[in-house]
């Protein structure tokens, strides 16, 4: 497993929101959380990321073991992190939002955005634009493009659809697949759960900041339970 | 009061008014990026005037070529400050930051009137021929300040705007969370940015002596029109800050036309009043 994470206890000053969850990402894989509202989704998320304090358990990255480590630190080994809201930096352009992902690059950064350019296109034409003034949707592209620029081993995106317009969601979830065919593994948490299990290799649901299922996609689709608990009937 | 005499006016205001820029430009990257209002600005600028002080009396260099001195004596003091207090108060409520900040101003301009005394002092002595432009009186000292203003301002920009560790700054200062989470060392460019401030702080301190005369006081008095400056252009915004420098700084001296020229600091602050009651984000803080 690329990312293994086990028994995780903890939370934000004091408050535990996650009580014993587990969850594991193998390489190239597309993984989807769901649940009800405060499951303790994007803490799960954030805790692989040094965001959230672990009071137990640990978590593995690519072999090491990377709990309560840094997020600066945890960007250096392969794994970046797109949050929900205020993903991009509003006064920098297009292409200052890129080159700040790709800050710990040594060389190779003008190679790489041409890469994010052929993903996401429209970033290309917009490069000169100031962030802040973009739609939800192309924001979207700019935090993902900028979280790509380090050549990351895992993707992780918070809600990457929420707040936007269904066409865009439905172009979001094509890149997705798109960058994950570049071998990029992903781990998201997503409220529009029906069109994110469609995509992902497998899926966990959390209630009460605790494992309560998982298994493949397709099955977490079809079982009946889940649907009339969390896929709206 | 004629167009001249206003017309002699703006040049005044225009000289304060770069002067002011160049102190604003530090107090705004620093509250963007640190959310903290520093009150010892003002009194490092006063410390960058007397280091360069100190070469202009003790070398004999002109005044131009003190001035990196008295930026890099500014500079340290900044950094130092920030490495030996503030940021062992950076987690601790607001409030701490802002008084030790009024603390280690006194401390600041203790230490510079313990070496250089409490007395006026004067970079260049004797009396200067005023250039007679039509009937516009300008010093050559105004060429200087404005020359090295304007010089300093486009460094700032292209700083800022070309190279990675300015591109840093402003990110930093956009939304430090995003700019941890990816991978940028916040520490190393908050030390940069102490720099930065302390050394356009202390280039504004030379030239504000330059415009009249060199005292422990000069910096604390210039603090409050450059907090208005930075507000005025949107506090964090350092674009904003030499548009509201300028705008300061014209104001100040234009009000003397018709007002006592004691009143000049009430009229910074009621432009920094108007503008916080018309548009409290600022002349350039729309955005957000």
């Amino acid at each position: 497993m690329m990312l293994d994470m086990r028994g995780l206890v903890g939370g934000y000053g004091g408050n535990d929101v996650l009580k014993g969850a587990s969850l594991s990402v193998a390489a190239g894989e597309i993984v989807v959380i769901i649940g009800p509202n405060g499951a303790g989704k994007s803490t799960l998320m954030k805790s692989a990321f040094g965001l959230v304090v672990l009071r137990q358990g640990h978590v593995r990255f690519d072999g090491e073991d990377i709990t309560n480590l840094r997020p600066d630190l945890v960007v250096r080994r392969g794994m970046s992190y797109v949050p929900q809201e205020n993903n991009v930096f509003p006064s920098l352009s297009v292409q200052e939002n890129l080159e700040m992902g790709a800050y710990l690059r040594k060389a190779g950064t003008a190679e790489r955005m041409e890469q994010i350019f052929e993903i996401f296109p429209r970033l290309k034409e917009r490069r000169k634009q100031t962030a802040g003034q973009m739609s939800g949707g192309e924001r979207q592209m700019v935090a993902m493009g900028r979280a790509l620029m380090l050549d990351p081993k895992l993707l992780l995106l918070d809600e990457p659809t929420a707040g936007l317009s269904p066409l865009f969601i439905e172009q979001t979830f094509e890149r997705i697949v798109e960058v994950n065919r570049l071998g990029i593994g992903i781990l998201m948490v997503e409220q529009n759960a029906k069109q994110a299990l469609a995509i992902a290799h497998r899926g966990y649901v959390l209630a009460m900041g605790a494992n309560r299922h998982q298994d493949s996609g397709a099955a977490l689709l079809a079982n009946r339970d889940i649907a009339e608990m969390f896929l709206g009937g | 009061m004629d167009a001249t005499n206003l017309l002699q006016l703006l040049v005044y205001g225009v000289v304060l008014g770069s002067i002011l820029s160049l102190g604003a430009i530090g107090v705004s990257l620093l509250f963007g990026i640190l959310r903290f209002s520093n009150f010892a600005h003002g009194d490092i600028m006063t410390f960058g005037a007397y280091c360069a002080y100190a070469m202009v009396t003790g070398l004999h260099w002109p005044v131009w070529a003190s001035l990196p001195v008295g930026m890099a004596g500014a500079a340290a003091v900044s950094v130092a400050a920030d490495q030996l207090v503030y940021r062992r108060l950076r987690r601790t409520q607001p409030v701490i930051l802002l008084i030790s900040s009024f603390g280690m101003a006194l401390i600041v301009r203790s230490v510079a009137t313990l070496i250089w005394g409490p007395q006026d002092h004067s970079y260049v002595k004797g009396i200067q021929m005023p250039m007679r432009f039509g009937d516009i009186v300008v010093r050559p000292d105004h060429l200087v300040i404005l020359g090295g203003c304007v010089a300093l301002v486009v460094a700032v920009h292209l700083f800022l705007s070309r190279t990675r560790m300015g591109k840093a700054m402003r990110a930093l200062s956009d939304n430090m969370d995003l700019a941890r989470v990816s991978g940028i060392d916040a520490e190393r460019v908050i030390v940069w940015t102490w720099a930065l401030g302390g050394a356009l702080a202390g280039a504004a301190g030379v030239f504000l002596a330059l415009d009249s005369r060199l005292t422990p006081m000069m910096g604390w008095s210039a603090l409050l029109p450059i907090f208005a400056a930075a507000i005025l252009g949107g506090f964090g915004k350092p674009y904003g800050a030499i548009l509201g420098g300028m705008v300061i700084g014209i104001a100040s001296e234009m009000s003397t036309a018709v007002l006592d020229p004691a009143y000049k600091p009430a009229v910074a602050f009621a432009v920094m009043i108007v503008m916080l009651i018309v548009k409290p984000t600022g002349l350039l803080g729309a955005r957000r």
